[in-house]
């Protein structure tokens, strides 16, 4: 059995309110990817809806879209897990084909938050927690990683500067992301000036500018396997490596509250199945729902050790130029964070690195690359590595 | 016609908000009432459990018994929040945190009333019974 490729990549721009339905949405990703992949409706074996369920008012999606993406007869199906939920699809189409049973898999995601009111999404962000024992005292996402924070912070001196340093680097590439939600500079001045937007407190110790934005968005990955991968693409790019974990929903079924044991666990098993290690990644995309969600990745993936995160961002070197770049799409943070869609659009942006098609944002010769996806505050994790 | 039978739905009082309404643990708002935070300990192998449990995973049994939080946990993390979710509102600004008891950790609020600075990782806190003005109830973390 062969090597797994993807063959093409897309996403739509993500938007504070799309003006368009949700299968309007999921087109504008799937079409950038089946244009870039160069091949018709007919070469596709089965699709995969990535979302979380809770914002859409349709019910099972899957149906709907292979309906208006020309995608019948063949088998559609819907796969959940949170804000991880198109990189755990690009799992099963991995396994779809590694099994025989197809040879090409449309993995397309896809969230329009808008359809919901701000104030609701975060009731049901919350909700991706346990409601039984914790949404009862009034749970939100950034409350949750502002627990983590405080915990890295206590721990190794980890600072609000250093968590700024991560928004200024998101905002030094967003503004260059013709797709991304935020396109503002954002400056470190702005995090210790109380009248300024970013510094104002959400869940201390996270402020404002500590925090993505919701947003609309949908992307596709077409997968394939080796033989098909060869006859349809120049250029593909290699699954090298799949980690994906879980761990207790309740933060009091847990351990480590200064990093995610999901990010180390799938890692390690990524990292295994590559055949590589951490100093092998030339490119990189984290889940950077929240800065202090950046800084545990750098320490979770292995590009620092516990508690030397700081130093990375400190040092510039996950900027472009540094010696491991991370986010320099702009990240969550920028970019927005349209659940089922961010899994798709963070595989497009290393996909493209690895191509040398990332045009202002590309790195020099790139041959590793890996993407980092968590689902709800550390509860999935799944870790893809990529390689030419 | 049969009548049809009441459904016990006691756990929808609790916290501000209850998603839940039905569980096997609804003895937890029974306990609450009388003052007393409690989890669950496995009859067959002695694991204790809180959030409280009806079933264990490695007996694969239902044995379960009530066992109180008593003493003092560890201060692990803690969040103020200035936003909540929908229904929380007049309850801001709260803090959510967990307490590390050495066998098991409770999560949940730090009792209003405690200044910022009061409040460090590690600090000694207890668990008690807490009332809401709208009739639930729940339990809050306190200074010792």
């Amino acid at each position: 059995m062969g090597k797994v490729g993807i063959i093409g990549v897309g996403q739509s721009a993500f938007v504070r309110q799309y003006p368009g339905s949700i299968r309007e949405l999921a087109f504008e990703g799937f079409k950038n990817a089946m244009k870039d992949a160069q091949i018709t409706v007919k070469d596709i074996d089965a699709s995969i809806i990535c979302s979380a369920p809770e914002y859409d008012k349709q019910r099972s999606p899957a149906g709907v879209f292979a309906e208006y993406l020309g995608l019948n007869p063949q088998p559609t199906f819907y796969v959940e897990s949170l804000c991880s939920s198109s990189s755990m699809g690009l799992r099963l189409a991995y396994s779809l084909i590694k099994s025989g049973l197809h040879e090409v898999v449309a993995v397309i995601g896809f969230q329009k938050m808008s359809e919901i009111s701000s104030s609701e999404s975060q009731e049901r962000m919350g909700r991706g927690a346990d409601i039984q024992w914790e949404s009862p005292f009034g749970t939100m996402m950034p409350a949750y990683y502002a627990m983590y924070a405080r915990a890295h912070m206590k721990a190794y001196g980890t600072t609000l500067e250093d968590l700024a340093l991560i928004r200024v680097k998101s905002a030094t590439y967003g503004q260059l992301n013709e797709l991304a939600v935020y396109r503002k500079p954002v400056t470190f001045e702005m995090f210790s000036d109380p009248k300024d937007r970013m510094a104002g407190p959400v869940a201390s110790p996270l402020r404002v500018g500590d925090c993505c934005a919701n947003a609309d968005g949908s992307s596709c990955i077409i997968v394939a396997s080796k033989e098909k991968a060869r006859t349809f693409s120049k250029n593909p790019v290699w699954i090298m490596g799949l980690g994906a974990a879980s761990t207790s929903v309740n933060l009091a079924g847990r351990n480590l509250f200064t990093g995610l044991t999901v990010a180390h666990d799938a890692a390690r098993e990524a990292y295994t199945m590559a055949g590589v290690g951490p100093k092998d990644i030339d490119v990189a995309e984290v889940h950077d729902c929240f800065t202090i969600a950046e800084l545990m990745a750098y320490e979770n993936l292995g590009f620092a050790k516990p508690g030397e995160g700081k130093d990375l961002i400190r040092s510039k070197e996950t900027y472009k130029e540094g010696s491991i770049p991370v986010n320099v799409d702009g990240g969550l943070l920028s970019k927005g964070h349209p659940i089922g869609a961010t899994g798709g659009s963070q595989i497009r942006t290393v996909v493209r690195q690895l191509r040398g098609e990332a045009g202002t944002i590309q790195i020099k010769d790139p041959e590793i690359g890996l993407v980092h996806n968590i689902g709800g505050v550390g509860l999935y994790g799944n870790v893809t590595i990529l390689g030419r | 016609m049969g009548k049809t039978k009441e459904a016990d739905d006691r756990f929808k009082k609790f916290g501000t908000v209850s998603f839940t309404a039905i569980t096997k643990t609804n003895d937890f708002i029974d306990y609450l009432e009388q003052n007393k935070v409690m989890g669950t300990r496995c009859r067959d192998c002695g694991m204790q459990f809180f959030p409280p449990r009806a079933d264990c995973y490695r007996c694969l049994t239902s044995h379960m018994e009530w066992f109180e939080v008593t003493g003092t946990g560890k201060l692990v993390t803690y969040s103020k929040l200035e936003y909540g979710p929908v229904g929380f509102e007049k309850d801001l600004p709260y803090r959510i945190a967990l307490l590390d008891y050495g066998n098991y950790k409770v999560f949940g609020r730090i009792t209003d009333g405690v200044q910022d600075d009061a409040i460090k990782i590690g600090m000694e806190m207890k668990t008690t019974v807490n009332r809401l003005p709208n009739g639930q109830v729940n339990y809050v973390f306190q200074p010792v």
